[in-house]
């Protein structure tokens, strides 16, 4: 099959980017490091969210698919004994597909606040299962995620630190990537279509609801991933990942970074992280009241999120 | 009320009417907005819809395109009886529409707009390959070309002046390729100056592609114009139904219609 000069094109952007990350992990100290791994995992679920703000869907409950991949991760290993994390990791992402094709049609058909609501429901009830159930789940100690092997290479446990970051650079690749082509794509300017005017879309002879489930589907897979990601780097899962204020970072990131292009809520984590670190660390006492009145500057002075910054750099020196 | 065709008794060809209306009726509340309309169109067919505001043209076009579950009645398509329809079901059959207020995708360019309504007619929805390939632009291209929106392919639609939101908004239901066209006032909102030259540009794409036409419209210069048949509504009913000269010339018409009583 012939390549698309536009997805080449994209597929060399992302490269350049996993390679410049790649070279960043070879200098940067071990928690920075971490950090970094962290923040490129969750930046897949920070993608998903911004997927669906684009489709017109505020999701505030996309923590679910983060905890069902991270819990994949842990029942895999417990349950069936895998410790490869890619076979990890791809149960991670077939357990969220599958449940979001299971949810999918009934969500798909709400709107606004009533999507809003109703994703924040499905999580809300994971929370509590996870929390109950507890000999099956730990409870709220949860379960821990042992060492695994990728590629059947089974690191020492001083560099498995390092390996995972080199694994998560290939996944947030891969999925950057996949993320990028289906922007340009017909269903991603279906998504978008959506949002503007549903009426307009069943005149052309489109589905408004086939349409937004199969970015549902989407954005709850790369989700899945991406708590199978931050499973096997943090080596442990709990119901937090499944509580709403989780979901609620995913979506303040995505409003940071913006949602105009797949990289800009890669941004917005990277940054979103760093702020949560560094802010804990410096301002213990005033942290949380610091994030708010920088979401509140985001949203009075960019209210398109930081990448917005770079498109108006960009657009000024094309002129 | 009988209907004026029959009246006027004008030759109907003897082959199967590509549309068929069938005792169409909807009420509002109190309002009959379509009352027991039945009408058949003929492949080709250009006519135009009169009718003072209110008397259910926009409502005519809902039902027959499935925006709005007439209460009783169905559609004929080709002969073939169909009930249930939704927008997408008309669609697929073959009936489009365009809106009295201009449906468009606002916050992309005339192109994207164009290219998605290629890609939904082309079944594309669900290719990885990019929207903006070579041989999908090169069709959005001569798409708008064809509309005269050449110029204004970049302009993100928002920023776009009504009459050529109009005309986008046309263009993007032919994209469909239709046999039916429904057009709901294409001229309303284009300055007086510019309408015949708006209704040009459309009946002259229409005409290459062998769609029945039917456009409902306020100006009558417009309608006597470019209409062979006219229909006329008033109350949800179909008063007169005939040559244009004949159906703007009877009485009733010009009374109801055109607010023109007779001998003064
Ligand atoms: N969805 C609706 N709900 C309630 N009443 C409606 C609805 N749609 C139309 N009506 C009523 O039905 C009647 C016919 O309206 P319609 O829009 O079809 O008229 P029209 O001939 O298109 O008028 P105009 O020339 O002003 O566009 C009006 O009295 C209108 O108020
Ligand atoms: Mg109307």
């Amino acid at each position: 099959m012939k390549i698309d000069p536009g997805n080449l094109r994209r597929l060399l952007g992302v490269v350049l980017l996993v390679a410049v990350l790649a070279l960043l992990g070879l200098w940067l100290a071990g928690w920075t490091r971490f950090l970094l791994t962290v923040a490129l995992g969750e930046s897949l679920a920070v993608i998903g969210v911004a997927l669906l703000m684009r489709a017109g869907l505020v999701s505030f409950g996309q923590g679910l698919f983060s905890a069902v991949g991270a819990y994949a991760v842990a029942y895999g290993m417990r349950l069936w004994g895998i410790h490869e994390a890619l076979l990890l990791l791809a149960v991670a992402v077939a357990a969220s597909t599958l449940l979001a094709v299971a949810i999918g049609p009934l969500i798909c058909r709400y709107r606004q606040i009533f999507f809003a609501m109703i994703s924040l429901a499905f999580s809300m009830v994971l929370y509590s299962i996870l929390l109950k159930f507890n000999t099956a789940t730990g409870g709220s100690d949860g379960m821990e995620v042992t060492a695994a092997t990728v590629l059947g290479y089974h690191a020492a446990a001083k560099a498995l630190a390092g390996v995972y970051y080199y694994l998560t650079l290939a996944c947030f690749g891969v999925a950057l990537f996949a993320t990028a082509a289906y922007y340009a794509s017909p269903a991603g300017y279906l998504a978008r279509a959506v949002r503007d005017n549903e009426i307009r879309l069943e005149y052309l002879g489109a589905s408004v609801s086939r349409e937004t489930f199969r970015a549902y589907i989407f954005a709850a897979a790369l989700t899945g991933l991406s708590g199978g990601l931050f499973a096997l780097a943090v080596g442990h899962v709990s119901p937090t990942l499944a509580y709403w204020t989780k979901s609620g970072e995913f979506l303040f990131a995505a409003l940071l970074g913006g949602t105009s292009s797949p990289i800009a809520p890669v941004v917005g984590t990277v940054v979103f992280e760093s702020l949560n670190s560094y802010l804990s660390a410096y301002l213990p006492n005033v942290w949380q009241m610091a994030l708010g009145a920088i979401m509140l500057a985001i949203i009075l002075l960019m209210p398109r999120g930081l990448w917005s910054l770079y498109e108006r750099f960009s657009a000024r020196h094309a002129a | 009320m009988e209907p004026l065709r029959a009246i006027l008794g004008e030759a109907r060809s003897v082959s199967t009417p590509v549309l068929e209306a069938v005792g169409l009726h909807k009420r509002f509340g109190a309002v009959i907005a379509c009352h027991d309309v039945s009408v058949a169109f003929d492949a080709g067919e250009l006519v135009g819809v009169v009718g003072p505001n209110g008397a259910g043209k926009t409502t005519f076009v809902n039902v027959v395109t499935g925006y709005v579950a007439p209460d009783s009645g169905y559609i004929k398509y080709r002969g073939r009886e169909h009930s249930g329809l939704t927008p997408r079901t008309a669609v697929t059959l073959g009936i489009a529409r365009s809106f009295q207020h201009p449906q468009l995708y606002e916050s992309l360019t005339v192109l994207e707009n164009a290219l998605i309504a290629l890609a939904v007619k082309e079944r594309r929805h669900a290719s990885w390959r990019p929207l903006k390939q070579a041989r999908a632009l090169q069709g959005a291209s001569a798409l708008l070309e064809r509309f005269e929106l050449g110029e204004a392919a970049d302009v993100e639609v928002g920023q776009l002046p009504e009459g050529r939101r109009k005309v986008l908004d046309i263009a993007m239901s032919f994209a469909l390729r239709p046999s039916v066209l429904l057009l709901d006032e294409p001229t309303s909102g284009v300055s007086a100056a510019e309408k015949f030259a708006l209704m040009d540009t459309v009946t002259g794409a229409l005409a290459e592609a062998q769609m029945t036409v039917l456009f409902i419209e306020h100006d009558m210069e417009v309608v006597e114009r470019y209409a062979r048949r006219v229909l006329a509504f008033v109350e949800g009913r179909i008063i007169a139904d005939g040559r244009s000269a004949d159906v703007l010339g009877d009485a009733r018409v010009r009374e109801l219609v055109l607010g023109v009583a007779e001998g003064a």
